[in-house]
């Protein structure tokens, strides 16, 4: 029975394992499907396996055995179709040094069979969406990295393909240009694109992604909502600014409470805590509390519990 | 992919070719202008005119001309497509391929034109600047052209083969100094086969740029020391069997897919 690629997910990923000829095994039996339309965090330690996956995805890597189907298309099969579909932003800069970012989007496209005149059309377009276009024809290797990563994303949006995977996209890149990145990211999943995002800026899965695997030592971990992983933690933190300095911590039951400089303490306590003993115990030893937030890294503490609980039991 | 958009992707790839080879033309076209002239002052004009003619009618400088066109070609057409595809994989935008739809073929298509056009122009220059030292007939057009063609086809072929196994850029350099130069100052530029003592005459007829040059130098000069007909022969084999090993290459990712 065929599957129409309407109704197909986006990237859907059978039993995949990969053993590279110097005897590492990267993947070990993956199985993942991505909802069309879905953003989808794929996270994981350094040599977890992440790249591989991306590289079997975008064929520059060979599997060992195991499918990959692109919107329904087998990737070993019908490549030419599956890649038609696929916009890569690789982790490590890609691109011709030489020419210049207009030359580059514009081949990108002929690569795909894009004609040359809408190719021009949509290089304007997505360097203009991306603040590239005062830099358009200059010599690619004079851009700064912020800018180097940005002309990866527009390279990848020329074929507008329907599944946009961004491997560590923003790595090396301050927040103001990360954040403009996050919203055109946004902006291309808002209109239909799925996007396959890997990062090792935690605060940036949880904000983005709707869903999320973890991948460890070859294997998937996790593969959940977003939101249901994040209920998993039963500890939460909260970041309480002081009016007056605080040399010594007062002690809480139930609670952690970690100074950050005089005026900032951090309370780590359970979720099942309630914030009004937290106060009252803080105001009961003369300690003011001006402001408080959450503190934004509740992804990154579950993440690290899970790899760890992983490490130790590959290790048992 | 149709076959609009093949068209385009392999037009995408010629044209980036083509604009490297104008971006650095000081590397690319300036320099066998520059050692071809001083081949026709030296061999041709200085030396040449001791060594009398070599066919009835035809002197030395008139001679050399097709084989140091089809020198140049052979070299040019080698060096573009392995510096260049090479370049692409050091550079890793050999990925930018890779990812996209184009089959195989297309890529090795696109590079070969490419490298073939380098052949091309390289040839008209060093054809112009042979006209300054002698007379150039064309007796077989089709011929000198087909020829030009299969022997700039041939060692883009090998080129591309070399650019794929290399890994770094000593191993674009090796094979053209060690192994394209000797055969090619061996494959009867500069001398007709038939003065060589045996074995060496017979050795001669192993190399394949021999007939390339031969047949080369039939088209334009009507003389050649071997058969056309088997020239034709071995020039179609090597494309034939050249062109199947890059697309088996490519079709396996060997130094390109991991």
């Amino acid at each position: 029975m065929s599957i129409s690629p309407s109704a197909a997910p986006a990237l859907e990923v059978r039993d995949l394992k990969k053993t590279y000829p110097n005897g590492v095994q990267a993947l070990k039996g993956i199985s993942l499907r991505v909802a069309a339309g879905d953003f989808y965090a794929l996270l994981g330690p350094n040599g977890a396996g992440k790249s591989t996956l991306i590289g079997i995805v975008s064929s520059l890597v060979n599997s060992s055995s195991g499918d990959a189907l692109v919107f329904g298309v087998p990737i070993r099969t019908r490549r030419s179709e599956a890649m038609q579909m696929i916009g890569l932003v690789p982790q490590e800069m890609n691109f011709n040094l030489f020419e210049q970012p207009f030359q580059i989007c514009i081949n990108q496209a002929g690569f795909y069979g894009v004609p040359r005149k809408v190719a021009a059309e949509r290089a304007e377009k997505y360097l203009k969406q991306l603040g590239l276009w005062d830099k358009a024809f200059e010599v690619s290797r004079t851009l700064s990295g912020g800018m180097k990563r940005r002309l990866m994303i527009a390279r990848a949006m020329m074929n507008e393909p329907r599944l946009l995977i961004l491997d560590e996209p923003t790595a090396g890149v301050d927040i103001e240009i990360r954040r403009s990145m996050w919203k055109f990211i946004q902006g291309i999943n808002a209109a239909g694109t799925t996007v396959i995002l890997t990062t090792h800026y935690l605060e940036e899965a949880e904000q983005l992604c709707r869903n999320i695997a973890i991948i460890d030592h070859g294997r998937i971990i996790v593969d959940t909502a977003m939101k249901n992983l994040l209920a998993k933690l039963d500890v939460e933190t909260f970041v309480l600014d002081l009016v007056n300095a605080c040399t010594e911590l007062p002690a809480v039951d139930g609670v952690k409470l970690t100074r950050i400089d005089d005026h900032t303490i951090e309370a780590e306590m359970s979720r099942a805590h309630d914030l009004n003993s937290l106060f009252a115990a803080l105001s009961a030893r003369g300690v003011t509390v001006v402001s408080m937030r959450n503190k934004a890294n509740r992804l990154e503490e579950l993440f690290v519990r899970l790899i760890d609980a992983n490490d130790k039991e590959q290790a048992a | 992919m149709n076959a609009d958009a093949t068209l385009i992707a392999l037009g995408t790839i010629v044209r980036r070719e083509v604009t490297r080879i104008l971006r650095i033309w000081s590397q690319t076209l300036l320099p066998p202008a520059i050692t071809m002239t001083l081949y026709f002052v030296i061999f041709g004009s200085l030396i040449g005119r001791r060594v009398g003619e070599m066919a009835p009618g035809i002197s030395y400088i008139e001679y050399l001309a097709p084989g140091l066109v089809m020198m140049s070609v052979i070299q040019n057409a080698y060096g573009n497509i392995s510096s260049s595809f090479f370049g692409a994989k050091f550079q890793r935008f050999v990925e930018e391929m890779l990812v996209s739809p184009m089959p195989g073929w297309t890529i090795l298509g696109g590079y070969v034109a490419g490298a073939v056009l380098r052949g091309l122009m390289v040839g008209v220059i060093v054809l112009g600047i042979s006209l300054f030292f002698t007379k150039i007939h064309l007796f077989h057009p089709l011929v000198t052209l087909s020829t030009f063609l299969l022997a700039a086809t041939i060692f883009a072929l090998l080129g591309f083969i070399n650019a794929i196994y290399a890994r770094k850029f000593d191993d674009i350099a090796i094979i053209p100094t060690f192994v394209l130069t000797p055969l090619t100052y061996l494959g009867g530029v500069f001398y007709n086969v038939d003065q060589l003592p045996t074995p060496w005459k017979e050795i001669s007829y192993a190399n394949p740029i021999l007939y390339m040059v031969n047949a080369f130098r039939y088209g334009l000069l009507d003389v050649s020391d071997i058969s056309i007909g088997w020239a034709y022969a071995v020039m179609i084999g090597f494309v034939v069997v050249f062109g199947a090993v890059c697309l088996g290459l490519l079709k396996r990712g060997v130094g390109l897919r991991s």
